[in-house]
């Protein structure tokens, strides 16, 4: 238990040290609010009913920040660690492989929902936005496509063999999902057949799930999202406990 | 009593290199045990074998009284290790790596003391990227004495080192010894094998071709002593023959090396001193050379660079 906090309290210290991870994950998402904040501003888009632009963002980035932790540092401090022979180092040590995972699975955690909440903030704050849903349904349904996003990080690392293709493979995943699953601007403005895409892409089900959750709808409207995200949390608990190697 | 680590018939293979083959050995209570080798020779791999961090192909390895393979978390618990090589999170500082790894032992040393004995006090919050490769050394060294376990293994322990540091070391190690644990190390120094160690392996191409204290390789080998001095003149003839015993004499310009093998019954340095002063032969900077476990060592392995 000793061994665990003082672990995530280090890889927490050792992640804000770290500019670029911080940076996408804490302060990229806020500077693309603000961005579009300043093109839009909150009134509900000519054509759209209710939602305003930047209330419908909020989600869309939160799922942004889901993704791109999912894949980048998580994929690639693991990487780095068993090729850098740091994981090799810990090995000669009594600590359980369970506690060096778990750590990392809480700092990303705690990082992902900062990002979330300085988005919120954000938006309440500067641009007055409604949250129209349940502040419970809304963190649960967050959990889930956080845990299920860490997941494919840690298959990554656990399958890939160097921490070099790694993070290329995790790249080439992240960006066409970033700009096709509606997480960096809304999918209906894109054409039918990228919309088709979109629905092999995980992001796409983290974008609808907690867009819906966002107004208000209810976790038995989602069912589907729903079932990807668990499934794919299961595979990540699965491969990454199967492909976990010190070196 | 059982022996701390007991190897037997221990050998490693890895494609077509035979990296460790026959080889046994005992490692007891409370002593300095020392494996010296020409790069390639197997040091590493054998002592990774006993940490439990690689699988024999064959051979019985027991580690306080242990298989490393089976009870591991035994032997994690009860040993401290310095790998030869090894890494830290770049970003990590030095006080944050040792309060870190305390964490995950039930009992430890008091890492602050560790730090100021290692002179790791000043770097205390440099990150582990910024320090010099001496320095990251001592700083594994004090991770591996960090659980004040009953058997350190030091992979290489002062490679990289200053001399100011390699003798702190020692005197960290003697420590250790003296507290009653055992040490396993490995070095490619051999005056700190002959100071520190009392028994030594030498292994070479994946065996071991000497086993036994420092001083007793050295008489057993009956490696040759030397007597150097300069002259201005030439050696008159027949000086060979006047010294007693089978000697061999080099010139290398006014250098004079007399060299013979040691267990003489009389002193090498008094009868050429003797002889010198009676033919009235001016002499300057006389000293003799014994032989040390360097000259065991290059005499056993051969002195030519291995592959
Ligand atoms: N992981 C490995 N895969 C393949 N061959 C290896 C591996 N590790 C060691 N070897 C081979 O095994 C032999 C012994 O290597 P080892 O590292 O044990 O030597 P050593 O005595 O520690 O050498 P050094 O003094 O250079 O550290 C070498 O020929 C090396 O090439
Ligand atoms: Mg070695």
């Amino acid at each position: 238990m000793k061994s665990l906090l003082k672990m995530t309290w280090m890889e927490a210290k050792l992640f804000l040290r770290e500019p670029v991870s911080s940076f996408f994950t804490l302060v990229f998402p806020l500077m693309m609010l603000f961005i579009f904040g300043s093109i839009y501003g909150n009134n509900p888009p000519p054509g759209s009913n209710s939602q305003g632009a930047i209330e419908a963002l909020i989600p869309a980035f939160t799922a942004m920040i889901i993704g791109m932790i999912g894949l980048m540092p998580v994929t690639i401090t693991l990487a780095a660690y068993r090729e850098n022979g740091i994981l090799r180092r810990l090995r000669t040590t009594p600590v359980n492989p369970l506690v060096v995972m778990a750590a990392q699975v809480i700092v990303v955690f705690a990082m992902t929902s900062v990002g979330m909440l300085l988005l919120i903030t954000a938006g309440k704050v500067v641009y007055h936005v409604r949250f129209a849903g349940n502040a419970f349904s809304l963190l649960g349904g967050f959990t889930l496509a956080s845990l299920s996003f860490f997941g494919i990080g840690f298959i990554l690392a656990g399958i890939m063999p160097t921490a070099r293709t790694a993070q290329v493979v995790a790249m080439v995943l992240l960006y066409p999902m970033l700009i096709l699953s509606g997480a960096a601007w809304p999918r209906e403005l894109m054409p039918a057949t990228v919309q088709n895409i979109s629905t092999f892409l995980p992001l796409t089900y983290v974008v609808n799930l907690l867009s819906g959750l966002w107004i208000g709808e209810g976790w038995g409207e989602h069912l589907l999202d729903i079932a990807v995200l668990a499934g794919m949390l299961l595979l990540g608990i699965v491969v990454s406990v199967k492909t976990f190697r010190w070196e | 009593m059982d022996p701390i680590v007991q190897v037997e018939g221990l050998r490693k293979v890895y494609g077509s290199t035979v990296a460790v083959d026959e080889v046994s050995f005992e490692v007891h209570d409370g002593e300095i045990f020392g494996m010296v080798g020409p790069n390639g020779a197997g040091k590493t791999t054998t002592i990774e074998c006993l940490e439990g961090l690689r699988k024999p192909d064959a051979g019985y390895v027991r580690v306080l009284g242990v298989d490393p393979q089976r009870d591991g978390q035994i032997l994690r618990l009860r040993t401290g290790m310095q790998l030869q090589q090894s890494n830290l999170q770049d970003r990590m500082r030095v006080w944050e790596a040792l309060d870190l790894y305390a964490s995950f032992y039930p009992k430890t040393a008091d890492w602050r003391e560790l730090m100021a004995q290692l002179g790791l006090e000043e770097k205390r919050d440099t990150a582990f990227s910024k320090l010099s490769g001496g320095q990251k050394q001592r700083l594994f060294i004090a991770l591996a004495l960090l659980p004040d376990p009953q058997l350190v293994f030091l992979d290489e322990l002062t490679t990289g080192l200053d001399p100011q540091a390699r003798h702190a070391i020692w005197d960290l190690v003697r420590d250790v010894k003296a507290r009653g644990k055992t040490v396993l190390l490995t070095t490619h120094f051999m005056e700190e094998a002959e100071r520190l160690c009392d028994r030594v392996a030498i292994l070479d191409h994946g065996r071991i071709v000497a086993l036994d204290t420092p001083e007793a390789l050295i008489r057993n080998l009956g490696v040759e002593e030397r007597i150097v001095f300069n002259l201005n003149g030439k050696l008159p003839e027949g000086f060979e023959n006047a010294l007693s015993g089978k000697i061999r004499i080099e010139t290398q310009g006014d250098r004079v090396i007399i060299h013979a093998n040691n267990g003489r019954k009389v002193p090498l340095v008094s009868e050429v001193v003797n002889l010198l002063t009676r033919e009235e032969i001016p002499f300057r900077d006389l000293r003799t050379e014994q032989p040390t476990l360097e000259d065991v060592f290059l005499s056993l392995t051969g002195r030519e660079m291995k592959e």
